[in-house]
C-alpha cells in the first residue's frame, strides 16, 4: 500500500521541481523568463516543421482507396 | 450558374478573394484524425503534468503579512486611517477621493461611478477594532479619535504618520518613537495585534455577510503593503520586470500576454498616471485591427509577399507549375465542391 | 391541417424520415429552418470524407488539435469542477488533475497560435471567409479572458497578485464597475459557466463555417492568372459563392 502511494505521491507531485526562483535572460529592454522563452521558441520550431515535415497522403501511400 | 447580367463582375482581388476548387480530392478521415490529436494531446499533457506539475504558493493572509513584517503593517494601517494608502486614493469604482484614469476627456470609470464603495477608515481601522471584545481601552481610543474634528484627527495621524516611519517590532510590541499621536498611538498597534492575531482577516471577510466569497477588502488592504509587492517581485511578477507573462517559479507563464505587458515597459504608459488606460485603448484598437485584416489592403497581402504559403502548398504547385500539360491541374473534368466524388485517377 | 382518422394506421418513425418535406407544411418554422440548414450543410458536407488534394501538411492539424485540447481542459476542469476549489490544494490527486488543467491550457494556447499564424499565412480570409477569420479572432480573446479568470480562480498567492495588479488595467475601462477581478466567487462563475460556454459556441460557429465554405485555397500559381479559374476557356473572375 505504501509502496503504491510513494509511487502515486511522486508522480502526481512532479518529478521536476519548479518551485524555485526562475531564471531570466536580459535584452535590452526585454525581460523573460526561461520557460517563456522555451515555449516561444517551441512554437516557432514547431510552425515551420508543421510547415516543411512531408505530410503522407493516400496518394503517396502507393493510391490504395 | 445564372449570370447576374444586370451586375457588374467582380474585380478578383488577390488578398480579398478566392476560386471555388476544381481539381483533385483525396480521402480526408476527420473522425481519425480527431481521435489521434485526442490521444496525443492526452499523452502530452499527462507527460507534461507528471514531469512539471503545477505550482500552488499560499496565499498572503493578513495575518501572515502582519506576523512577518508588522512595521510594514502598521505604516499601511496609519496611511489607511489617514486616508492616504493607495486604496484610500485610488477613485472610482472604490470611492471618490481619486481622478479616474482618462484620455483626454474619456473617462469611463468616472462616468461608472463608485461600485464597490471601501472606506479604508472605517473599513479597515475603526470598523474591525469595534468589533474586538473586552478591550475597553481600545474601545475608548477609537471614540475619542470618532469625536475629534477633522483637523485633529489629520494632526494624529500625520504625527503618527512620520513616527512610525522609524518603527520597529521588539518583544512582540509595534516600538514607535515618541510623538503626540493622541488616541491613534493606541489604535495602530491595536490593529497590528488584532492582525497578527487572525481576527482581522475574519472581520475583514465578514463586515457585511457570513458567506463571503468577495475579497475585494482584504485583498486590497494586503496590496496596499509593500510585503506582497516584494513577494511578487521577487517572483518578477512586477509590473515593470514583464510580470504579466509570467508565472511563480520556474513555469512557463502566460507568453499570449507578451504584447499586452510589452507597452508597461516603455514610454509613455510606463510613467503616465493614466498607463493603465492608454495600454488597453492601444491593444483594444490592435485587436480590432486584427479582427479586420480581410479587410485592410497592405495589411492583408502580407500573406501574399512573405511567400510562407509557397512552403505550405508546395505540392499543390509543384503539379501545377511543374511539367503538366496545359496549366490548370491534373486534367481531370472539373469537380463541384462540396459533393463526394469519385477517387480521381491519380497523375504520375 | 387534417386531423388524423384514430383508425388509421400510425406512421412508423420510418415514415416520418422518408416523408419529404410537405408542402402543406413548407411555411411552418420547423420546416423552414430545417430546408435551410440542410441546404446549406448537407450531411456531407458537415463531416466530408474527403478534403481538396492541396490539403495535405501538418499545419493543417493544428486546429483539430486545439479543439482536442479545449476538451482536456474541460474535462479536467470538470473534475476540478466536482471536488471544488478547495480541493486541490489540499489533496496530491486534486494537485494532480489542476496540473493536467494547466498543462492542457498551455498546450491549448500554443496549438491555437499555431492555427492563428497557419490561418494568417495562408490569408485564410479569403473567399468569403472573412467570418470564420473573425470569429476565429474572438475566440482566442475570450479564451485569453477564461485564462484569465482561470488563474483568478486559484485562491493562492499567484491570484491575489494577479487580481491586485490587474484591477488597475480593468477599472481604467470602466468595466471594473461590474468586472471585479478581486471577487472570487464572481470570476470563478465567470471561468466555469459563462466563459467556457461561450469559447464552445464560438468554437462550433467557427467550425461550421469551415464546413460552409471549405478549407481555402491556394493563390494562383505562377502559370496561373489570379481570378482566372484553371482550364477555364473564359476570361471572367469565377469568384467562390
Amino acid at each position: 500500500m505504501s509502496a503504491i502511494a510513494l509511487v502515486f505521491g511522486t508522480l502526481f507531485g512532479a518529478l521536476i521541481d519548479l518551485n524555485k526562483p526562475g531564471n531570466y535572460i536580459h535584452w535590452g529592454f526585454i525581460q523573460m523568463s526561461y520557460g517563456n522563452l522555451i515555449v516561444i521558441i517551441l512554437m516557432v520550431i514547431v510552425f515551420f516543421a508543421a510547415i516543411l515535415i512531408p505530410f503522407k497522403t493516400h496518394k503517396d501511400k502507393g493510391g490504395d482507396r | 450558374m445564372s449570370a447576374d447580367t444586370h451586375k457588374k463582375p467582380k474585380k478578383f482581388v488577390q488578398d480579398r478573394d478566392a476560386l471555388a476548387w476544381k481539381g483533385r480530392y483525396e480521402p480526408y478521415d476527420l473522425a481519425k484524425e480527431f481521435l489521434i490529436a485526442l490521444i496525443v494531446v492526452i499523452i502530452l499533457v499527462a507527460g507534461l503534468a507528471v514531469l512539471f506539475g503545477s505550482p500552488d504558493d499560499k496565499p498572503v493572509t493578513v495575518q501572515s503579512w502582519s506576523t512577518a513584517n508588522p512595521v510594514d503593517f502598521a505604516q499601511t494601517a496609519i496611511t489607511e486611517l489617514d486616508g492616504t494608502s493607495a486604496t484610500a486614493t485610488y477613485g472610482p469604482p472604490y470611492n471618490l477621493n481619486g481622478d479616474a484614469q482618462s484620455i483626454g476627456p474619456i473617462a469611463p470609470a468616472k462616468w461608472l461611478g463608485v461600485h464597490h464603495p471601501i472606506d479604508t477608515a472605517n473599513d479597515y481601522v475603526l470598523g474591525p477594532l469595534g468589533t474586538l471584545p473586552e478591550s475597553p481601552e481600545v474601545q475608548a481610543a477609537v471614540a475619542e479619535y470618532k469625536s475629534a474634528s477633522a483637523s485633529q484627527q489629520a494632526a494624529w495621524t500625520a504625527a503618527y504618520e512620520k513616527g512610525v516611519a522609524n518603527a520597529t517590532f521588539t518583544n512582540g510590541t509595534l516600538v514607535v518613537p515618541a510623538g503626540d499621536y493622541g488616541p491613534v498611538g493606541t489604535i495602530v498597534p491595536a490593529l497590528t495585534d488584532m492582525a497578527r492575531s487572525g481576527a482581522l482577516d475574519g472581520a475583514l471577510l465578514s463586515s457585511r455577510q457570513f458567506y463571503g466569497t468577495d475579497y475585494t477588502k482584504p485583498l486590497l488592504f494586503i496590496a496596499d503593503g509593500q510585503y506582497l509587492s516584494n513577494l511578487a517581485a521577487n517572483d518578477h511578477l512586477s509590473g515593470d520586470q514583464w510580470g504579466m507573462m509570467n508565472e511563480t517559479g520556474q513555469w512557463p507563464g502566460q507568453a499570449w500576454l507578451w504584447l499586452y505587458t510589452l507597452w508597461y515597459q516603455v514610454p509613455p504608459a510606463n510613467t503616465s498616471d493614466n498607463g493603465d488606460i492608454l495600454v488597453f485603448a492601444f491593444m483594444i484598437g490592435l485587436t480590432i485591427l486584427l479582427a479586420l485584416v480581410p479587410f485592410i489592403p497592405g495589411l492583408r497581402s502580407i500573406p501574399r509577399w512573405t511567400r510562407i504559403y509557397r512552403l505550405i502548398w508546395r505540392n499543390h504547385y509543384r503539379e501545377v507549375e511543374g511539367g503538366s500539360t496545359g496549366g490548370g491541374t491534373s486534367g481531370s473534368p472539373p469537380q463541384v465542391e462540396a459533393t463526394s466524388p469519385e477517387p480521381e485517377p491519380v497523375p504520375v | 391541417m387534417t386531423i388524423a382518422d384514430p383508425k388509421a394506421p400510425r406512421p412508423d418513425q420510418a415514415d416520418l424520415d422518408k416523408a419529404a418535406d410537405r408542402p402543406e407544411d413548407a411555411d411552418q418554422w420547423t420546416a423552414k429552418i430545417r430546408t435551410a440548414a440542410v441546404e446549406a450543410l448537407p450531411p456531407q458536407r458537415m463531416l466530408p470524407d474527403r478534403q481538396p488534394a492541396y490539403v495535405a501538411s501538418w499545419i493543417y492539424v493544428f486546429g483539430v488539435t486545439t479543439i482536442a485540447a479545449l476538451c482536456m481542459v474541460i474535462a479536467t476542469g470538470f473534475v476540478l469542477a466536482i471536488f471544488g476549489p478547495n480541493w486541490w490544494h489540499v489533496s496530491s490527486t486534486g494537485l494532480f488533475v489542476n496540473s493536467l488543467h494547466l498543462w492542457s491550457v498551455e498546450i491549448f494556447m500554443f496549438a491555437m497560435v499555431i492555427h492563428l499564424w497557419g490561418k494568417f499565412f495562408m490569408a485564410a480570409w479569403r473567399g468569403k471567409r472573412k467570418a470564420t477569420w473573425i470569429s476565429g479572432v474572438v475566440v482566442f480573446l475570450v479564451s485569453v479572458g477564461a485564462a484569465f479568470t482561470g488563474y483568478l480562480s486559484q485562491q493562492n498567492f499567484d491570484s491575489q497578485w494577479i487580481s491586485t495588479q490587474a484591477k488597475d488595467g480593468i477599472n481604467s475601462t470602466g468595466a471594473g464597475a461590474i468586472f471585479n477581478v478581486t471577487n472570487f466567487g464572481q470570476m470563478i462563475m465567470w471561468h466555469i459557466v459563462l466563459l467556457p460556454l461561450v469559447v464552445v459556441a464560438l468554437v462550433g460557429l467557427h467550425v461550421l463555417m469551415v464546413r460552409l465554405r471549405g478549407v481555402v485555397t491556394p493563390f494562383a500559381a505562377k502559370n496561373e492568372t489570379p481570378g482566372v479559374q484553371p482550364g477555364s476557356d473564359t476570361a471572367g473572375a469565377e469568384v467562390q459563392a
